[in-house]
């Protein structure tokens, strides 16, 4: 199968700062991946990297998107090419309503697709229809975006705004911290019904607990702005049994190159 | 690489599309300014001679008064020996009597800032009179408002054909001592709109008028005066463009609004004149006198304002709430980009009893813009119950703009109810990076954002002209995030 992602020895830095030091990750249409990671090894960074953010330079290797690269890529167009990236912090919009925020986005991305736009009426249909998959109360959308929202209604409305968008790769940047037990079931059932065969999706995220609902093909551990280790599920477990320290110190011993940094 | 641009920071300049020159040959005054001057703009006019004795009786007061230095704006001190005084598109000599004899260069000009003015074209349900520098080219519609007993057309028409209106309330709302701008004003002002409501009529269109600056060096003085007898209704609406030029041109108005019993006037402005290239050369600087005057019970006045252009704005619309039970709106959207800068807000002055004002201001600065907000509510001890609530707000996109406010409150009547909101807020990096993650460019994020922020106001607009209004926006502020 032709690989969706595959990011190639990629580095990146922050305020001059390197964070990435030669990452390489494949993801394949039709897969789940979750990364973990100790606070600070560059999770976050990666999402940002991917999506194009500001500030965020590229220092050396390669991000192909399904062929394309997608360093050279506004971030707008790869959010029209089908990236999405749930935030770990959603930033508020005051003034901007929610549902028409969200018909405009929808719009630019099935422009992109060749796909007509949506009317009104369509597109609250389409919003109903999700809505109901992920338990959110319709009232938040007739509020300026994530305005005044608690945390957790702040993450479910990512995965909203993912179910209604329909990307290829969406990244989920700690989705599950901030929300409560029920909430995470919700969010988890919301993200497995969106799954298909046609698109991936990256869970980056501190809790096993995640994975017991969002089951994933591999989990990879980040550490110092590498990927360090990569399992199927089980490795998940053995993180949350051992700590993190298990695997970084294994690394210095098994994979002395990539420690020395 | 685009990931390492900083979206505020990079500022272009936007163009500004009205900023042709329509080439006709005009005839104008030298510049400079003394009695002489004054005689001869009246007598160009064909001025009865009241007109020319208020003028002159202005200029002398003018003699003694001194500029006003108090606004938060900037600029070099204004030659007014410099200015051209007069200025006019040359016609045949007793003025075009229809629209056939009015040139094409100008109906074209009119056309290019999609004002058509010719019968086929003409917006429908607005009425427009467009004026040309100093005088007032065409006045559409002008025979069908007559039915209804509405008179609309040029100032100078007014003082030809309506001398006693004129004479009755020219200066009673903005006497002609009133300020620096508006005395000058009053010595020289070339044209502009009249507009009288009779009692009980509802004015049946949107009344407009467009100015528009042409020639280099000219001021433009333009004096608006508007009616409404007892129970009448207006809606007007003003817009005003002028070509780019390197150096600053002067544009000093007054308009007068007066409300009789249960009358209602409702003034929009869509102002943009040319700001001023990106690094603050030329631009207009628009330092006018508006007031409305509610003298009638239950009248009702209402300002809004969408200052998009000039390089400096200095402007108050302002209500003197006499009438019991009056009521004074201001709503106003301010932008400032590159380096224009703006002190404008509004007066709302409780005289009668049950008084009741509205204040929303949404002041956006960008670039290098400065926007300051003057507001003044003035409650004096007749004004029993008399109510305000005011709403300051303030966006700053960028970190190189200021925006500021200035609230003035003297409040004599212990039974009066006064509230005053402020906040300032900022559109973010990371909110244009939260637009973009989900598809939308950044300026569709710019404009979504903003266009949120000044909903209040705008929904205050004419349909037209709110759509109007919001392109504009759009185009004021293209280019101020990358
Ligand atoms: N603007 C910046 N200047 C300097 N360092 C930065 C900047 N932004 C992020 N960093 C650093 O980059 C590193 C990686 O941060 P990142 O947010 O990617 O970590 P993370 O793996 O997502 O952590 P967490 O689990 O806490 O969310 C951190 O050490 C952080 O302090
Ligand atoms: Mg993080």
């Amino acid at each position: 199968m032709n690989p969706l992602l595959e990011i190639t020895n990629l580095s990146a830095a922050v305020d001059g700062k390197p964070i990435l030091k030669g990452l390489n990750l494949t993801v394949c249409a039709g897969e789940v991946h979750a990364i973990m990671g100790p606070n600070g090894s560059g999770k976050s960074t990666l999402a940002a990297v991917l999506a194009g953010r500001p500030g965020y330079e590229v220092a050396g290797g390669e991000v192909l998107f399904d062929g394309a690269n997608l360093i050279d890529m506004k971030p707008e167009d790869r959010a029209r090419q089908g990236l999405f990236l749930a935030f770990q912090y959603p930033v508020e919009i005051p003034g901007v309503n929610s549902t028409y925020f969200l018909k405009a986005a929808l719009n630019e991305v099935r422009k992109a697709r060749g796909l007509p736009e949506l009317d009104a009426m369509e597109f609250l249909d389409l919003v109903r229809a999700r809505m109901d998959v992920l338990h959110l109360d319709q009232s938040l959308l007739n509020r300026p975006v994530n305005e005044g929202f608690s945390g957790g209604e702040k993450k479910r409305n990512e995965i909203f705004q993912m179910a209604v968008l329909e990307p290829r790769l969406a990244i989920l940047d700690e989705t599950d911290s901030g929300l409560d037990i029920d909430a995470l079931k919700i969010v988890a059932e919301g993200v497995n019904k969106l799954h298909r065969s046609d698109n991936a999706q990256v869970v980056i995220t501190h809790y096993q607990r995640l994975l017991n609902y969002i089951i994933p093909d591999y989990v990879h551990v980040l550490h110092d702005g590498r990927i360090v280790r990569s399992g199927g599920k089980e490795l998940a477990y053995e993180l949350e049994e051992r700590g993190y320290d298990w695997v970084t110190d294994h690394v210095k011993s098994e994979r002395p190159e990539l420690a020395a940094a | 690489m685009n990931t390492t641009l900083d979206p505020i920071e990079n500022l272009v300049q936007s163009d500004y599309k009205y900023g042709f020159v329509t080439e006709v040959e005009t005839d104008s005054v030298p510049p400079g300014l003394n009695e002489d001057t004054i005689r001869l703009i009246s007598a160009k006019k064909h001025e009865p001679d009241f007109m020319l004795e208020w003028r002159l009786r202005a200029y002398r007061h003018w003699l003694t008064m001194t500029e006003p230095k108090w606004a938060n704006v900037h600029y070099n001190p204004i030659d007014y020996q410099s200015i051209v005084y007069y200025s006019a598109p040359k016609r045949n000599a007793n003025g075009p009597k229809s629209l056939e004899e009015v040139d094409p260069k100008l109906l074209e000009t009119y056309e290019r800032l999609g004002i058509p003015l010719h019968e086929r074209a003409k917006l429908a349900g607005v009425a427009v009179d467009a004026v040309f520098d100093s005088v007032s080219v065409a006045t559409t519609f002008k025979e069908k408002l007559g039915e209804m007993g509405v008179l609309f057309c040029s100032f100078s028409d007014a003082v030809l054909n309506h001398p006693d209106l004129v004479k009755k309330y020219l200066g009673s709302v903005v006497p002609y001592t009133d300020n620096f701008f508006a005395t000058l004003n009053s010595a020289v002002f070339s044209d502009g709109s009249f507009c009288y409501i009779p009692k009980g009529v509802r004015c049946p269109m949107e009344l407009s008028t467009y100015f528009r600056i042409n020639a280099a060096n000219t001021g433009q003085f333009e004096r608006t005066l508007i009616i409404a007898e007892e129970g009448a209704y207006v809606s007007y609406l003003e817009g005003c463009t002028a070509p780019m030029r390197d150096e600053n041109q002067l544009h000093a108005a007054v308009v007068e609004l007066l409300a009789l019993d249960r009358a209602q006037i409702k003034y929009s402005t869509v102002q943009n004149w040319y700001p001023g290239d990106a690094e603050g050369r030329g631009g207009i600087y628009n330092f006018v006198t508006k007031r409305g005057l509610c003298k009638g019970r239950h009248s009702k006045i209402s300002w809004t304002q969408v200052e998009t252009g000039s390089a400096i704005t200095w402007k108050y619309p302002s209500c003197v709430l006499l009438g019991d039970n009056s009521v004074g709106e201001f709503y106003s959207v301010a932008v400032t980009n590159n380096r224009q800068q703006a002190d404008t807000g509004t007066k709302m002055i409780h005289i009668g009893k049950n008084t009741s004002s509205t204040i929303v201001s949404k002041g956006i600065s960008a670039g290098h813009g400065q926007n300051s907000y003057r507001g003044m509510v003035k409650v004096q001890k007749s004004a029993a119950q008399a109510r305000n609530f005011s709403q300051c707000d303030s966006l700053l996109l960028g970190d190189k703009c200021g925006a500021h406010t200035f609230p003035y409150l003297e409040v004599k009547n212990p039974t009066a109810r006064v509230e005053h909101e402020a906040t300032t807020s900022k559109i973010g990096e990371d909110q244009i990076f939260y637009c973009n993650q989900r598809g939308l460019a950044t300026q569709d994020a710019v404009n979504m954002i903003v266009n949120g922020y000044c909903k209040e106001v705008f929904k205050q607009l004419p349909m037209e002209f709110a759509v109007e209004a919001q392109k504009l926006l759009g185009v004021s502020l293209d280019g101020s995030v990358g």
